[in-house]
C-alpha cells in the first residue's frame, strides 16, 4: 500500500507533508493541487512530517491537499531514442509538449514507444550474464546502441532466449533471463535507473590514459583534458564561458555528448538546437545533433528540477559509457545547481556554511565529479565519461565556496580572466593560472609522445615558460619604461605575445580557425617555438615591436587559412623569410 | 478587488512586521491575494494554520484586529487592446484618469515558454547609437541591462533607444522611479507622438517599496498578451532593477531568511531570472525584448545584484563619462551583447565583426598608451597615433549622441583606421582589407 499524506506547510517550493506511513529520503511523491498532480521529492523527514521539494510552481497549493508517495526515487528511462532529444531536468520530452508555455503537471514520455528499432542479438542462450552485460544492439543514428542486462539486476543470470534479428519497439521483450533461483525474467529495450545513484556494472576504473581532443589550442596544447577526465571552467560573466563550452561540444572527440543547461539562459539552448542539426561532426561527418542530448533546465524553470538536471545528465552518460562509448558531459553551470541547493537549505532553515551554502556542498560536488571516468567493462572493452563543468563565481571572485570545492574535485582548471576578455583575447583562458594535472600523468605523457610527437609535453612547458618570462618582462617594462629596460626584456615580452596571439587566441567564429586538429596544433607550436628559440637583435624597441607585430600578423593569417593550403604555405614561407 | 459577501472575514492578526502580517486561517492557497485592513497582500508562507501575508503597501498603522479577507486568486491583470497608451500603478489600476480596462483577466507571473518552442533571435534592433549597433548589436528577443551609476543619463538613453527601435509596443515598468523621471518618460513618449504604442506600469519613490515587486510581472503579462496573442514585437523597459532587488531583500529579511551575499536573499538569481527569461522570440513573429537598468554603487559590478544580473542577461551596456571628449560613451570594454554574432555580418555588412574587434583592440592600445603617459614614460609614434585615434573613435562612434546607420558606422571606422594606421596594424583579414581599406 502506498504511503499517503496531506500538505501542512508551504514556503515557496518547499512543502511540508504529514504522512501516514513509511517514507524514504529522496522518495518521489505527487501532490494533487487544483486537479493537477505535481511531482516532488522528499529531502528531509522529521517524525511524521516530511519536507518535500516540489519540481513545479506551488501557486494555488493549499494546506490539506492530498499527497501520494511512489515508493521509488527520481528515475530516468533509458533506452534507444535518447540521442538528439531535448529533455527538461526530469527527463520530460520538451519536443512533444504542445503548448508554447510549459504547463504545470504536464509530464511527457522520454522515449518513443512506437518507433521500431533494428535489433541484432549479441548474447546466446546459455550465456552467463550480469548487470550491464550486452544482450543485443540496435542502431541509434550511427551508434551501436547496446541492449543491456538492466543495471538493477543483482547476481548472475543465464540467458534463456534472445529475440532473433528484426524490428521491434522498445517495449518488446528481447531476451528472457533465468536467475539463480531458476525464475525467468523478461528484458525489454528499456530500463529505469535512479539518477542520484551511480551506475556501476563495470570491472574497474583505471586512470585515464589518453587525451580527448577538442580542437581548441589552449586546451589541447596547453592543458589537455583526458578521456574520462574532469575539468571545470570558472569565470566572471562575459568572459566567453558559453562560447568555449559550445566549441567543446561541437568539436569534442566523443561518441555521445550530453549538455546540461542547468539554470542558464534559454536562448543558449535554442542556439544549440538551432545550430547543431546543421553542423557536421568533424570526426564522423554526421550531423552533430545525432550524437547530442540536451538536458535543459533554464534559469526560469523550477529550482528543484535544476538540481535534478545534472544528475539526469550524468546518468544518461553512464548508460552510454556502459555500451563502450566515449561520452562527454558538459554542465553549464554547476554554480546554479549549488544555488538550488542553497535555496532549499535556506528554506529548511538549516545552519548555513560559507556564503549561506549548505555545509556539505563540497562533498556533494566531489561525489558528482567522481561519477565521471574511464571504465573497463566486464567484456574488457572501455568506455568513458569526460565531464567539464562551468562555474559562475559570484563577482568573478574565485575564492568562493563553489569554485573552491570544485577545484578539489576536478583535475583540469581553465580559469577565464576578465582582463583577457576585456582585451578580446579569446578564449580568455589564463595561461598561467590554468592547469591540467593530466600533464603529470606518465601514461598521458606516453600517449602524447606517441600520437603527437616525442617530447611533446616538454615543448608545452617551454611555451608556458615563454609566457611566464613575458609577463615578468612586461611588468618590468611597465615599472621602468620602454627605455629603462634592456632590449632582451622587449624581446621576451614580444615572444610571449607571439605565443599568446598565435597559440592561445583562437577565433571561435571563424570557419577555419574555430577547429584546430591536434596535428595542426603540433605544426603551429613547433613553428612558434622555432621562432622563439632564435636570438634576435634590434636597434631599438620600436623596431622590435614592429618586427614581431608583422610576424604575428602573418602567423594569424596562417591560422585563418586552410591547413596545408597554398595560402597556408605562402604565409609559412614569408614567416621563414622573416626569421632567416 | 471588492470583497464578496460569503467570504469569511478574519479579525485576529497574530504577528506584524514592517512588511508582513500573520494570522490563523484555513483553506488558504499559496500565492493567493488577500486584503488586510483595505491593503492588498499576498500569501508567502503557510505553516499549519498560520498564514504569513506580505502586505505590499507596508503595515504601518495596521492593528491586530484588522479585517483580513482572502480573495482566492493570485494577482491578475486584465489584458486587451485597451491597454495601449495607458498608465497604471503597480496593481494595474489606471493612474492617468482614464477608465478601467475591460478584458480577459490573467494571472501575472505565469509559466515560462517551453525552451523548445522558442526560436533563435535573429532580427536586428537598430538604435542609431554606434556604441550599441556597432559594438554591441541588439537583437529582438534579447534581454540586456544598462549598468550605470546613478548620476548617468540611463533613462534618457533608454528612452532614445525605445523610440528609435522598430517595435509595435513599448512597455515601461518603472520601479522606484522618481516623479521627475516618470514625467520625463511621459513627456518623451508624448513628444515623439508614440503614446498609442506605450503602456506604463509605474511605482514611484512616493509609493511603498514592496509594491515594486508586482511591476515587472504586470509589465511582462501585458507584454506576453501582445507578443503571444497579437504576434507583436514588444520592447519592455525595466528601470531600476536594483530597487526591485532591494524590495526583495526587505521581504526576505522580514521573513527571517538567512541572507546570502550583500544581504540579498539566496534566491536572488532565480527571482531575477524569472523576469529576464520572459524575453523571447516566439515561433510566430511575436517577440519580447527586455532592456533594463541596474544602477551600480560606484561602478561596482561585483555586488550581488549586477553580478547575478550579468549571469542572466545576454550582455550588458556600460555607460561611462569619457574624459578625453567630455561625452558619455558606451564603454567598449565592459559592454557586451551576447547575441550580436547572430546578426553581425548576417543582417549587416560582412566586415562588421572584424571592424568591431579591430577598433576596440586599437582603443585598448590607446588606453595602454595613456597609462604610459600618466606614468611619465615617453610615447612611441604608434602610441601617439593610438591616442589620436581614441579621441576620434570616442567622439564619432562611442558617444551616446551619435545617430547614424550601421553601414555609416563601418565606413567611419575604416576612415579612422586609414587615417591613423597601416593595414597590418589593424590585424584585419587580408580579404577585407583589400575590399574596404580607404586609400
Amino acid at each position: 500500500m502506498k504511503t499517503r499524506g496531506i500538505v501542512t506547510g508551504i514556503v515557496s517550493n518547499l512543502v511540508t507533508v504529514k504522512v501516514d506511513g513509511p517514507v524514504a529520503e529522496n522518495e518521489i511523491c505527487y501532490i494533487t493541487a487544483q486537479g493537477v498532480k505535481l511531482m516532488a521529492e522528499v529531502i528531509k523527514v522529521n517524525g511524521e512530517n516530511a519536507s518535500v521539494q516540489v519540481f513545479e510552481s506551488t501557486r494555488g497549493l493549499k494546506g490539506g491537499d492530498a499527497v501520494e508517495f511512489e515508493g521509488r526515487m527520481l528515475e530516468v528511462e533509458l533506452g534507444p531514442g535518447l540521442l538528439s532529444s531535448v529533455y527538461d531536468g526530469l527527463q520530460n520530452n520538451l519536443a512533444t509538449m504542445e503548448n508554447v508555455f510549459l504547463q504545470r503537471g504536464e509530464y511527457t514520455a522520454p522515449l518513443d514507444h512506437q518507433k521500431l528499432w533494428d535489433f541484432t542479438p549479441i548474447a546466446k542462450p546459455g550465456d552467463k550474464v550480469q548487470a550491464a552485460d550486452w544482450l543485443g544492439e540496435v542502431k541509434e543514428g550511427w551508434l551501436p546502441h547496446k541492449i543491456m542486462v538492466p543495471f538493477a539486476f543483482k547476481g548472475t543470470y543465464t540467458v534463456k532466449s534472445v529475440k532473433e534479428a528484426g524490428a521491434y519497439n522498445i517495449d518488446t521483450v528481447v531476451a528472457v533471463l533465468t536467475n539463480e533461483e531458476g525464475e525467468d525474467v523478461n528484458v525489454t529495450m528499456t530500463q529505469k535507473w535512479p539518477v542520484k545513484v551511480a551506475v556501476k556494472g563495470y570491472k574497474e576504473k583505471p586512470r585515464p590514459n589518453r587525451i580527448m581532443e577538442t580542437g581548441v589550442r589552449v586546451i589541447d596544447t596547453m592543458n589537455p583534458i583526458a578521456e574520462g577526465g574532469t575539468g571545470f571552467i570558472p569565470g566572471p560573466f562575459g568572459c566567453g564561458k558559453t562560447v568555449l563550452q559550445h566549441a567543446i561540444a561541437k568539436q569534442g572527440d566523443a561518441d555521445v555528448i550530453v549538455m546540461a543547461a542547468c539554470g542558464e539562459r534559454a536562448n543558449e539552448v535554442v542556439e544549440i538546437f538551432t545550430e547543431f542539426p546543421e553542423l557536421i561532426d568533424p570526426h564522423t561527418g554526421r550531423h552533430l545533433m545525432e550524437r547530442t542530448t540536451i538536458i535543459c533546465n533554464t534559469s526560469n524553470m523550477p529550482v528543484a528540477a535544476r538540481e535534478a538536471s545534472v544528475y539526469t545528465a550524468m546518468t544518461l552518460c553512464e548508460y552510454y559509457r556502459a555500451m563502450g562509448l566515449k561520452c562527454l558531459l558538459l554542465a553549464d553551470s554547476t554554480s546554479r545547481w549549488a544555488q538550488a541547493l542553497r535555496e532549499m537549505s535556506n528554506r529548511m532553515e538549516e545552519l548555513p556554511g560559507a556564503d549561506a551554502f549548505p555545509v556539505d556542498l563540497s562533498a556533494i560536488i566531489s561525489n558528482f565529479y567522481a561519477r565521471a571516468g574511464m571504465v573497463v567493462l566486464n567484456n574488457g572493452q572501455t568506455g568513458a565519461v569526460t565531464f567539464i563543468g562551468t562555474v559562475s563565481p559570484a563577482g568573478g571572485n574565485l575564492k568562493e565556496p563553489v569554485t573552491e570545492s570544485t577545484k578539489k574535485a576536478a583535475r583540469c582548471f581553465y580559469a577565464l580572466e576578465q582582463n583577457r576578455a576585456d582585451q578580446k583575447r579569446y578564449p580568455a583562458v589564463g595561461p598561467l593560472d590554468s592547469y591540467s594535472k593530466y600533464l603529470d600523468y606518465p601514461e598521458i605523457r606516453a600517449f602524447l609522445d606517441e600520437t603527437v610527437e616525442k617530447g611533446w609535453v616538454d615543448k608545452v612547458l617551454v611555451a608556458k615558460n615563454i609566457i611566464r618570462r613575458g609577463k615578468e618582462a612586461s611588468e618590468q617594462i611597465n615599472i621602468l619604461g620602454d627605455d629603462g629596460v634592456p632590449m632582451s626584456y622587449h624581446i621576451n615580452f614580444w615572444k610571449s605575445e607571439l605565443v599568446d596571439f598565435v597559440i592561445l587566441q583562437q577565433d571561435a567564429f571563424d570557419a577555419i580557425d574555430a577547429l584546430c586538429p591536434l596535428e595542426r596544433q603540433r605544426f603551429m607550436l613547433d613553428l612558434v617555438l622555432d621562432i622563439c628559440g632564435k636570438d634576435y637583435e634590434f636597434e631599438d624597441f620600436e623596431k622590435c615591436r614592429d618586427f614581431f607585430k608583422r610576424l604575428i600578423n602573418e602567423l594569424r593569417q596562417m591560422n585563418y587559412s586552410a591547413y596545408e593550403s597554398e595560402q597556408f604555405w605562402a604565409y609559412n614561407e614569408s614567416v621563414k623569410k622573416m626569421i632567416a | 478587488m471588492a470583497t464578496k459577501a460569503y467570504q469569511r472575514v478574519y479579525t485576529k492578526l497574530e504577528g506584524i512586521t514592517k512588511a508582513t502580517v500573520s494570522l490563523k486561517a484555513k483553506g488558504v492557497s499559496n500565492d493567493e491575494l488577500a486584503v488586510v485592513d483595505g491593503r492588498l497582500a499576498q500569501v508567502v508562507r503557510i505553516k499549519g494554520d498560520t498564514i504569513t501575508l506580505q502586505v505590499f503597501s507596508g503595515t504601518e498603522g495596521i492593528p491586530t484586529n484588522a479585517e483580513v479577507v482572502f480573495l482566492g486568486e493570485p494577482p491578475t491583470l486584465k489584458v486587451s487592446e485597451q491597454l495601449s497608451g495607458r498608465f497604471f500603478d503597480a496593481y494595474g489600476h489606471p493612474i492617468d484618469g482614464g477608465p478601467e480596462i475591460d478584458g480577459e483577466e490573467r494571472q501575472i507571473g505565469g509559466p515560462s515558454v517551453n525552451p523548445y518552442k522558442r526560436r533563435q533571435p535573429s532580427q536586428l534592433i537598430p538604435t542609431g547609437i554606434a556604441g550599441i549597433d556597432l559594438n554591441n548589436t541588439l537583437v529582438s528577443g534579447q534581454k540586456i541591462p544598462f549598468f550605470a551609476d546613478p548620476d548617468q543619463p540611463y533613462n534618457q538613453v533608454m528612452a532614445d533607444v525605445a523610440l528609435r527601435a522598430d517595435v509595435d509596443k513599448i512597455i515601461l515598468g518603472g520601479m522606484g522611479l522618481s516623479n521627475d523621471d516618470y514625467l520625463f518618460f511621459r513627456h518623451s513618449f508624448e513628444a515623439a507622438g508614440a503614446l498609442d504604442k506605450i503602456i506604463c506600469f509605474i511605482n514611484t519613490t512616493e509609493n511603498p517599496p514592496v509594491e515594486r515587486l508586482l511591476v515587472p510581472d504586470m509589465a511582462l503579462t501585458a507584454a506576453e498578451y501582445f507578443a503571444v496573442d497579437k504576434n507583436e514585437k514588444v520592447l519592455v523597459l525595466l528601470t531600476d532593477m536594483t530597487l526591485y532587488a532591494d524590495a526583495l531583500s526587505i521581504v526576505s529579511n522580514r521573513m527571517d531568511q538567512i541572507p546570502s551575499k550583500d544581504s540579498m536573499p539566496g534566491s536572488l538569481y532565480s527571482d531575477l531570472a524569472k523576469i529576464y527569461e520572459k524575453a523571447v522570440q516566439l515561433p510566430t513573429e511575436g517577440s519580447i525584448t527586455i532592456i533594463a537598468v541596474t544602477t551600480l554603487n560606484d561602478g561596482d559590478i561585483t555586488h550581488a545584484i549586477p553580478d547575478n544580473t550579468g549571469y542572466i542577461t545576454e550582455g550588458q551596456l556600460f555607460l561611462r563619462a569619457d574624459s578625453d571628449t567630455g561625452k558619455v560613451i558606451i564603454d567598449p570594454f565592459r559592454s557586451l551583447s551576447r547575441l550580436k554574432q547572430l546578426v553581425q555580418g548576417k543582417k549587416t555588412r560582412e566586415d562588421h565583426s572584424q571592424v568591431m574587434n579591430a577598433s576596440v583592440r586599437l582603443y585598448a592600445d590607446a588606453q595602454n598608451a595613456k597609462t604610459k603617459l600618466e606614468n611619465g614614460f615617453d610615447l612611441s609614434d604608434y602610441d601617439h597615433r593610438c591616442l589620436d585615434y581614441a579621441k576620434d573613435y570616442a567622439r564619432e562612434l562611442l558617444a551616446i549622441d551619435v545617430n547614424i546607420g550601421i553601414t555609416d558606422m563601418l565606413d567611419t571606422a575604416w576612415k579612422l583606421f586609414a587615417k591613423y594606421f597601416s593595414p597590418a596594424e589593424t590585424g584585419i583579414k587580408q580579404a577585407l582589407i583589400d575590399k574596404y581599406w580607404v586609400k
